[in-house]
Parts: structure tokens; sequence; C-alpha cells
């Protein structure tokens, strides 16, 4: 970084309802020397807190106050080098803050909203960013919907058209889910691919969504141009128990909260509106009965039942695997053992929600195994 | 998929997406098909304000024009219970259950417990409550505590249009008699509400807001009130943690002593008049189990014990305001030992 060079630390913006967040504390002193995506403040949205990591290595030069609000591409921090001049920094901050126009309502308003797709007679929601490219497809975990993407899917949409779909029985979509097995929500997404005529697709699988985007890739590879798994079931036998009884069960904030704090390495990150959020879908009717189903397809005695491990043996295309190292739902350990030439990523002291924990870090490698690709 | 209702057309939805899941559902009442006798739905208002209407054209004779004899009516929703509908009675307002009190009080609310456990009385009785409208001492009041009071009743009181629909969804559910409490000044309160059924368990408050300095407890139309104190006091540094009770009977207990022991300092706001009323109620049960983590005494916004006055000056002293209540939360942010 040259002196001259001076990098803005924004507010990021966050799923397409945030405008703003509170700075709740810096994790590191003004003047520290920071690294290209070290964690440097924590910030709350009225859905989450969730820290921003460092666009740029250098030194922290100044700080928005704690406490502040901040609207989304906001001045948070200056990173610059140690002996660019104080006045310079200032300057900086002052000409950053006098051409900076926070988004208006109506800007808010004209941004893409999640549609929907008629589907072997269900209904499925879904939210596309980018145009053009390979698409990208998110699918994400048991219990969880698009919005498990908040951090992930504009940053991966640059370039390309990426999808993220809520999957049967899942946040907006219907409920039924047939038998409840990863085939038939992976028969599902190729619907879903079909219905939207999308050409072979990089596939992005969380958790739940990783044995079904890999189901996909072992069934129909001409669909599938690349896989990438993030904390996948299927490659082993441990998952955490009493979580998936207890995430079907749950009626109450008491007794979701614990659920949902195991899935993060940081408990904190489990704000009360992420809880009331999650409460909120669990309570339509319906959804009990279609995580029961799937619930007891995917576990026996405690034991995981499905295997992907075939799907991925001869699954002939690029395969990513992504684990947080901290991952209390399903080790990290099972990320061992696979097919030669998979990219394998483990990330320290991140739980099983990485793309939330660690977007910034799972973005860059997500969005390099989409890029690197030789067009075919 | 969620849009904007009013809390009047939450209600109207969570009956009609009952009525049509289960045939055994019917209500009755008071003008709730409504009309003056003429033929046909289009002479049917439902119900005095609308929120029965166009329930008649869908469901016929499923909704019961009744006399004006509550004690007949509600007995017979009562009885229809016990033998198998599940029938939503409106009490038009909860101020004339004087002439129907046997039928709830020593009657619903007891049929499980006398008949060993085995008798259930899955009957709804929705009613108006609440000042503000001009409406006198006879069409005012906030009798809740009564019926909170009564060992086998369950006490619903929703404040958002979100938990109208899903709280009177589980009331109309429940195998046990439910008193639905709707505030007048509440049927216009717009939000989000989702278009699919949902429930939502009774005995779950909800923190609307969250703060560390000051507790502010409340029920019904007050939860507003509180939550414009709270924006008030943000602004002088005082943070309010804002629970909504939601239902009175099963009570919530953790919420309120979770929040008690956050802030130590609690105010409880209540619409109804002081003696014997869930205000006091909730000051006994924090004062009982968590009195070590108090640093100021309890404070309890109500109305004083008075019928509520006709006078349109007298009734606006008469309710807690948001100004009353902010009042209160600074005597009490500002108490020191």
């Amino acid at each position: 970084m040259s002196a001259s060079d001076l990098r803005a630390l924004v507010m990021p913006k966050w799923g397409l309802t945030m405008t703003e967040a509170v700075v709740v504390k810096w994790l590191v002193d003004e003047g520290a020397d920071v690294e290209l995506g070290a964690e440097l403040v924590d910030v709350e949205t009225e859905k989450i807190l969730s820290a921003v990591e460092s666009p740029a290595s250098g030194a922290l030069r100044w700080r928005a106050a704690e406490g502040s609000t901040i609207p989304v591409g906001g001045l948070l921090g200056v990173i610059a080098d140690a002996d660019v001049p104080d006045d310079a920094i200032v300057g900086f901050a002052a000409t950053f803050e006098a051409e900076f126009t926070p988004e208006t309502e109506a800007v808010a308003g004209d941004e893409p909203s999640p549609q929907r797709v008629e589907v072997d007679g269900r209904s499925l929601r879904y939210l596309k960013l980018g145009e053009g490219g390979e698409p990208v497809v998110l699918v994400h975990g048991f219990g969880g919907d698009l919005n498990n993407w908040l951090f992930n899917h504009e940053a991966l949409s640059a370039q390309r058209a990426v999808y993220a779909l809520d999957l049967p029985g899942h946040g907006e979509s219907s409920t039924n889910v047939g038998d409840g097995t990863v085939a038939t929500l992976a028969q599902a997404v190729a619907d879903f691919m079909d219905a939207l005529d999308l050409p072979p697709a990089h596939l992005v699988g969380h958790s739940l969504g990783g044995a079904i985007a890999a189901e996909l890739a072992g069934t129909a590879p001409d669909r599938v141009r690349s896989l990438s798994l993030i904390a996948s079931v299927g490659l082993g036998g441990e998952l955490l128990a009493g979580f998936l009884d207890g995430f079907v069960t749950a009626r109450r904030r008491r007794q979701i909260k614990p659920v949902l704090e195991a899935l993060f390495a940081d408990p904190a990150l489990v704000t009360r509106r992420l809880v009331n959020d999650v409460l909120q879908y669990k309570r339509l009717d319906g959804v009990e009965d279609a995580l029961g189903a799937i619930a007891r397809n995917l576990v026996t005695d405690g034991q995981q039942t499905v295997s992907i491990r075939e799907c991925l043996a001869t699954y002939p295309g690029p395969t990513l695997v992504i684990w947080g190292a901290a991952d209390q739902i399903v080790p990290a350990s099972h990320a061992a053992g696979l097919p030669e030439g998979t990219h394998v990523e483990v990330i320290e002291a991140v739980g099983h929600m990485p793309m939330m924990e660690a977007s910034l870090r799972v973005n860059q490698v997500l969005g390099a195994h989409v890029q690197e690709l030789p067009i075919p | 998929m969620a849009r904007t209702l009013t809390l009047l057309q939450a209600i109207n939805e969570a009956l009609d997406q009952e009525m049509e899941r289960d045939s055994s559902v019917i209500l009755m009442g008071e003008d709730i098909v409504g009309g003056s006798g003429a033929e046909g739905e289009m002479d049917a208002w439902g119900g005095p304000l609308g929120v029965t209407k166009g329930l008649y054209a869908k469901y016929g004779d499923r909704l019961l024009d009744t006399p004006i004899t509550e004690s007949a009516f509600i007995g017979a929703a009562v009885g229809a219970a016990a033998s198998g509908l599940r029938p939503v009675a409106e009490l038009m307002f909860s101020d004339f259950v004087g002439v129907c009190f046997d039928q709830i009080y020593n009657q619903a609310a007891k049929f499980r417990y006398m008949f060993g456990g085995r008798a259930e009385t899955p009957v709804v009785v929705r009613t108006m409550y609440g000042a503000g409208l001009r409406a006198a001492a006879q069409h005012s009041q906030s009798p809740y505590s009564i019926f909170t009071h009564v060992p086998g009743l369950k006490c619903v009181m929703p404040v958002t249009p979100y938990d109208a629909k899903g709280l009177l969804i589980q009331a109309i559910r429940d195998n046990d008699p439910v008193i639905f409490f709707e505030h007048k000044g509440l049927y216009e309160t717009e939000g989000e509400v989702p278009e699919q059924s949902y429930s939502i368990p009774f005995g779950e408050a909800n923190v609307v807001r969250e703060g560390d300095d000051v507790s502010i407890i409340s029920l019904g139309l007050m939860v507003h009130r509180s939550l414009a104190a709270a924006e008030t006091l943000a602004g002088e540094g005082i943070q309010c943690e804002v629970v909504d009770l939601r239902t009175t009977s099963p009570l919530d207990e953790d919420t309120v002593l979770e929040s008690a022991e956050n802030t130590g300092r609690m105010v409880v706001v209540d619409e109804a008049p002081p003696r014997c009323s869930v205000a006091t109620d909730i000051s006994a049960l924090v004062a009982q189990h968590a009195f070590d983590a108090l640093e100021a005494p309890i404070t309890l916004v109500t109305a004083p014990h008075t019928p509520v006055p006709f006078a349109g000056v007298l009734e606006d002293q008469y309710m807690p305001d948001a100004a009353r209540i902010a009042a209160a939360v600074r005597r009490v942010a500002g108490y020191a030992q």
C-alpha cells in the first residue's frame, strides 16, 4: 500500500432490507496494523450482529464512534499506511462524508425482491441477484431460507446471476416436502432450475443443502457446473445429538435459542430478532411436519443415514468443501477422505455457519472456485 | 407471504381460515351477521365494527345471530363446546360479562376439573375492552384481571395484527375456554401478517424493545404507549426494555423475571384500575422472585380506582399515557438507595 493509498472501511449491506447498523464494538485499536480480511468491528443490524472485515492490509487510522448509527455505504473507518499524515486521514474522512449520499427509501424500493415460481405443484420463493455468466444456485440448510446467504449473495453476483431459493418446507415456499428425502428435495431443485431454464449451474449447498447439491451432481452431473459444499451433511456419521429434534419441536424462545446458538462459534450472534424470525417461520401450519419428515430421513439413532460420498466419487466436475473448524453440528473431521482434487478449506474459530461467521473468506473462496474454471 | 393488514382484518382472516379448516368452528353473537332482517348477504354487516364481515357469505348458518341475551348465548356456546363444537362467541363489550359470568366462571372454567379431566370446553369468547372512545363507564372497562383470576380460563390480549391472528388461531384450536380481549383502540393498527395460518403458543411474552436500564411490563393498548415513552426516553439516554405480556393466563413469568433481573428497575403499565389487577400481580411476582435484583421500588402506572369517566377531558386523564409512563420511568431510573 502506497502513501497515497487510503481505503475506506464502509458499512456493508447484508440483505435487502438493511439500511443502517450500529457500531457495537471495535475489535482493534486505532492505529493498529490490520490484515486483509481481519475482523475489525462488530456492528448490529435489527436482524444480526456480525463483524465487518478489513478490505485491505494497513493501519486502522480512523474509526467511527462506538454506539453511532452508520448508514449502508457510510464510513466506518479508514485504512492507510502508518506514515500517511494525520491531516490526510482527516481530509479523506471529511471528503468521504461530504460526498456520501445515503441510500434513500425510494432507491431501496427499486431493488430486486424475491419472486416465486410454480414447480411440480409447489410454489418456491427465490431471489435472483446479478445477470449473465454461468449461474450460481445457493441451497440453504435444514430450517434455513434464502436469507442465510445475506452476507454472500450480493458479493457473488458481481459477474453472474446468483439464485437463492427457499427449499420446500422452508422460508416462504410451500410446506409440501413429499417423502422428505434428499432425493425429493434434489428433484425440487432440478425442477426449479428447469422452470427458470437455467444452464448448468455452480451449486453451492450448506449442510442439508450440501447433500441436496451433491445428490444432484451425482444423478445429473450435466446440470452441475461445479459443486461447493459448506459444512455438508452426508460425509460422516455424527450430527449433534438432539439438534434436529430440538429445532423441529421448539415452539418457544427459550427452547429455540440454545439450539440456534449451537450453530455459531460465537453464540452472541443469535439476536432476539433472529430468534423471532425462526419462531415466526416455525409457527406456520405444516412447517413442523415438513421439518420432521426431513429430519427422519437424515438421522436414525443419532447417526446420519445419508451418504453423498458415492455421488462425489462419480461427479466429474470441480468440488470445493468449506468447513468451520469449530462446527458443533457436523464436525469438520468429515472433510477427510474426499476424492482427489477436492479443494478443502477449513476456517478456524468458525461454527456451522461459515458463510455468515466468516463471510469475507467464504466469498473469496467461493468466488475463486466459480471464477477460475475454464470456460467450457 | 406477508402483507399489511389491520388488526381487525387479521382477526377476520383468523376466523375465516379456521372455519375453512375445521367445520366444527361456529360463530355466535349479537349482530355478527347483522342487518335488519332483510334477505341476503348484502345486508350482513358482520358485527357492529365489521369484524366478522364476509364470513356469512362463505359459511352461512355456521354464523348464528343471537338475541341480546348474553346469559343464553354464552351458555349455549359453552354447552356446544362441551358437546363437540368449537364455538367462537362474541361478547360485544366485555363490560357485559356480569349477566353471563356464571356460564364462564362457574361452568366453562370448571368442566375439565370437575369431570376428572375427561371433559373439554374449547370455547372462545371474543370481547371488546378498553377506554378512549368516549363510550362511558359501561362500555370502556378493561376487566381482564377478573378473568385472569379464575383458574381454568385462558386470557389473551393481542397488540399487533400478527399476534392477533396467531393468538386467535391458537385460541380456537385450544381445548380450554379462552377469553380473547380486543382493544377498541387497536382495531385499525396496521402490521405485517403472513397469508398462511399459524399459531402463537400462550404464555410466551414478547420483548418488543430491548434495553438495559428500565423494564416496562405492559399489555394491550398500553404497549404502544410504553413504546412511545421508550422512544422519548432513549433520546434522554434511558434505554427501556418493553415487554408485551400477550397473555395474562398463562403468564410468562420467566420473561418478566428475566427482564427484572436484567434491568433491576421496573415500571408496570396497565389501563385497568389498580386494586387486585394485572399490574399488582406482576409487581408481587417480581417482589417475590427477583427482589435481590431490584435497585428501585417497582412502580405502577395505572388508571385511578374509579369508573371510566364520560367527559373526554377526564377520560384522557384517566388512561395512562406516554408522558405519565415516561415520568415514572425517569423516577425509577434516577432512584438511588
